[in-house]
This record gives structure tokens, C-alpha cells and sequence, in this order.
């Protein structure tokens, strides 16, 4: 299998959250700022690599019946690592991305990944694939919350830009689905094109 | 087929507990550490460790702690860490920092789920809305939003944040003048 197009896919042609549509609940709730989405892209690509890690390395021991329960205690035990080890080794990021790390267990791409690739490849394929899905989703993340940082607190990963208050509507929920929306137009047609 | 899940369940749980046993003490002197950041933030200059033993008062909805600062021998005055549970997410904590006359030092956000954007303006450094409490007395200042014909200036299109937040800091005036 060639790899780069293997990691390279995540980006635009299977990204998560414009092609694949899998993940929305984080990425439409946590979006509000680019910094959000940035960390929480970060937090997901780690425990996807792991995941998908752990998942090919014991696929042929675990029976197909419960193959589902089974990678679902796997990426729970991560992320709950995970969780434990931000908060008592670094507390500083822990507080910027603690409320995101426990919704990562319930985001359906880590365990499409999981289903979907690395239970039928091999170990090194998984990796790439799971960095290459984790970087797609988080370039689709911060680019979501760049938008509606912008529109919404006029303002780029913190810094303000223009003055004032800003579109009131892209901050809440609905600001979320419209502004997700025309990106996907916009992922549409750079996929068109490359074609 | 369920001896396999059995391992696999056997064998995250063996490794949450020792991860969670290792990680205790790290998180709790984390935590500890985090809350005396925020007390120095809201009552600075002391020497003493205020969080080691607080005070606490229960009061409907949840309990109140008072942190002592103290230089030396010298009261410099208290941290309350106080709570609503009517912001916009629900409940969020504050840290107040009350001079011994009961003057208002300062205040910091210690934990909260509110809207980011808009809400969250109620965390220093985010606005300007926490420095309007700064040197105010609780007794000539009061504490309620504007449309409720109170001192305070709310937060623009948060209202019920800083309807919250009021809220949250004369709780912890009032308890605060009863204990003395």
C-alpha cells in the first residue's frame, strides 16, 4: 500500500469531518475558537494513533462477535490514561483541553478507524492511516473555529483583530452548522478540481 | 469468545487502577497548587500556606471555604471560594478576595463551563468586567446587573453570566460577614 497516500487521504478526499462526516457532535460543539479546535484535534489524533495501534496489534485474537465491545474498552482505557496522566503531570493543558478529553471516547471516527482500517491492516498502515485522520480532523477543526472565531469574536486564535462584538450568531450552535456547511461546499470543490 | 473479552476487560482495568494509583498524588498536589495560585491571585503577598486547613460553611446548594492570607502575624485578608449554580452551563466556582474591612481585592474564575465567547468574557484577562468589582465594598456597591438596577456592569449579551456571577460573590460576602 502506498502510504503517503494512505496518510494524505485524511486531508481532503476521506477528511472526517467534510467527506466522511463522522465525529460532528465534538466538532460542531468545541469549535468556538481556533485554539479549541486545535487542541481538540490534537488530544483525538493521539488517541487514534494509539488506538488504532492496539487494535491492529491484537485483531486476530479477539473473535469477530465481540470484536465491537472490545475496541470500545480499548479506546476508553486511553483516553482515561490520557485524562489521568494530563492532570497530574501537566496541569497547564489539562485545564486548556480537560472538558474535551472525555468526549473523544464517545467520537465515532476513533472506532470507524478502528472497524474500518485496523482491524484489516497491518500495524504500520494503522499508524499512518490513524495520524493521517487525526491531522485531516484537526486541520478541519481549526479551520472551522478559525471561521467562527472570526465572524463570531473578530478575532484570530486569540488575538483580536477587528474591534467590537462580533456575529453574536456564529458563537452559538446555529452559527456552527451554517459555517460548517459552506466549508464543506468549499472541501467539495477543492476535491472537484483535483480530480 | 468471552473469555476473550474477559482479558481484554481484565486487562484495562488492572491498567486504569495502576495508572490511577500513580497519578493520585500528582493530581492532587496539582490541584492544590492551582488553588493557591488562584488565592494569590485574588489576596497577594502572603506567606503562609491559606489552603492547607480552610474553614467551611454550608450554606443551600453546596459549601463555601475562607482561606486566610497571612504576612507574618498580619491578616491581610480572605479568599471564599464561592459557587453559583444559575450560570448559563450551570454551576461555576469563583474565588473572592475579601481585605479584613470586607473591601473586594479581587476576583478569579476557578472553574466553569460557560458559553466561550461570550460567557467566558467574566475570566480576568478576558475583559474588563472582573476589574469593576476591584476596591468596591460590598455594603455601597450592589452587587446586581444593571437591568436589576444593581452597580454592575453585565457582560454584553450574557446577562444570566453575570446575573451568576453577582450571585456567586455575595454569597460569599454574606457568609462572610456572618462568621465574624
Amino acid at each position: 500500500m502506498n502510504q503517503w497516500k494512505n496518510f494524505s487521504k485524511g486531508f481532503i478526499k476521506e477528511n472526517a469531518v467534510f467527506a466522511l462526516f463522522l465525529g460532528l457532535c465534538p466538532t460542531l460543539g468545541v469549535t468556538t475558537t481556533a485554539i479549541n479546535g486545535l487542541g481538540m484535534g490534537l488530544a483525538t489524533t493521539f488517541v487514534l494513533v494509539m488506538s488504532n495501534l492496539v487494535v491492529s496489534l491484537v485483531k486476530n485474537v479477539i473473535p469477530d462477535k465481540v470484536r465491537i465491545p472490545a475496541f470500545i474498552v480499548i479506546i476508553a482505557t486511553f483516553v482515561t490514561v490520557v485524562e489521568l496522566v494530563m492532570k497530574g503531570y501537566v496541569p497547564s493543558l489539562f485545564d486548556a483541553l480537560g472538558l474535551f478529553i472525555p468526549l473523544i471516547v464517545v467520537n465515532c471516527l476513533v472506532l470507524g478507524r478502528a472497524e474500518a482500517f485496523a482491524s484489516k491492516n497491518t500495524i504500520w498502515s494503522s499508524l499512518v492511516d490513524g495520524a493521517g485522520m487525526g491531522l485531516g480532523f484537526t486541520m478541519a477543526l481549526t479551520v472551522l473555529g478559525a471561521v467562527r472565531e472570526l465572524l463570531g469574536s473578530g478575532a484570530f486564535f486569540g488575538m483580536k483583530l477587528i474591534s467590537g462584538d462580533g456575529l453574536l450568531l456564529f458563537i452559538l450552535p446555529p452559527g456552527a452548522f451554517i459555517a460548517l456547511g459552506y466549508l464543506i461546499v468549499l472541501a467539495n470543490m477543492i476535491k472537484e478540481k483535483t480530480s | 469468545m468471552v473469555a476473550t473479552l474477559f482479558v481484554v476487560t481484565l486487562v484495562s482495568a488492572a491498567l486504569l487502577g495502576s495508572v490511577y494509583e500513580l497519578t493520585k498524588e500528582p493530581i492532587r498536589l496539582a490541584e492544590l497548587k492551582k488553588k493557591n495560585e488562584a488565592i494569590l491571585l485574588v489576596v497577594p503577598g502572603f506567606d503562609n500556606v491559606p489552603s492547607e486547613k480552610p474553614d467551611t460553611v454550608t450554606v443551600e446548594g453546596g459549601e463555601l471555604y475562607f482561606y486566610t492570607a497571612k504576612k507574618g502575624d498580619e491578616v491581610l485578608g480572605t479568599a471564599v471560594e464561592t459557587f453559583t449554580n444559575n450560570g448559563f452551563s450551570g454551576e461555576f466556582k469563583l474565588m473572592v478576595g475579601f481585605a479584613p474591612d470586607g473591601t473586594i481585592i479581587d476576583i478569579a474564575v476557578i472553574k466553569h463551563a460557560e458559553t466561550p465567547g461570550l460567557g467566558d468574557k467574566m475570566e480576568k484577562g478576558k475583559s474588563d468586567f472582573s476589574v469593576q468589582f476591584m476596591g468596591q465594598h460590598p455594603d455601597n456597591f450592589n452587587l446586581a446587573v444593571m437591568k436589576d438596577r444593581g452597580d454592575v456592569d453585565a457582560i454584553t449579551a450574557s446577562t444570566i453570566s453575570s446575573r451568576a456571577y453577582c450571585e456567586a460573590v455575595q454569597r460569599a460576602y454574606d457568609a462572610l460577614s456572618q462568621l465574624k
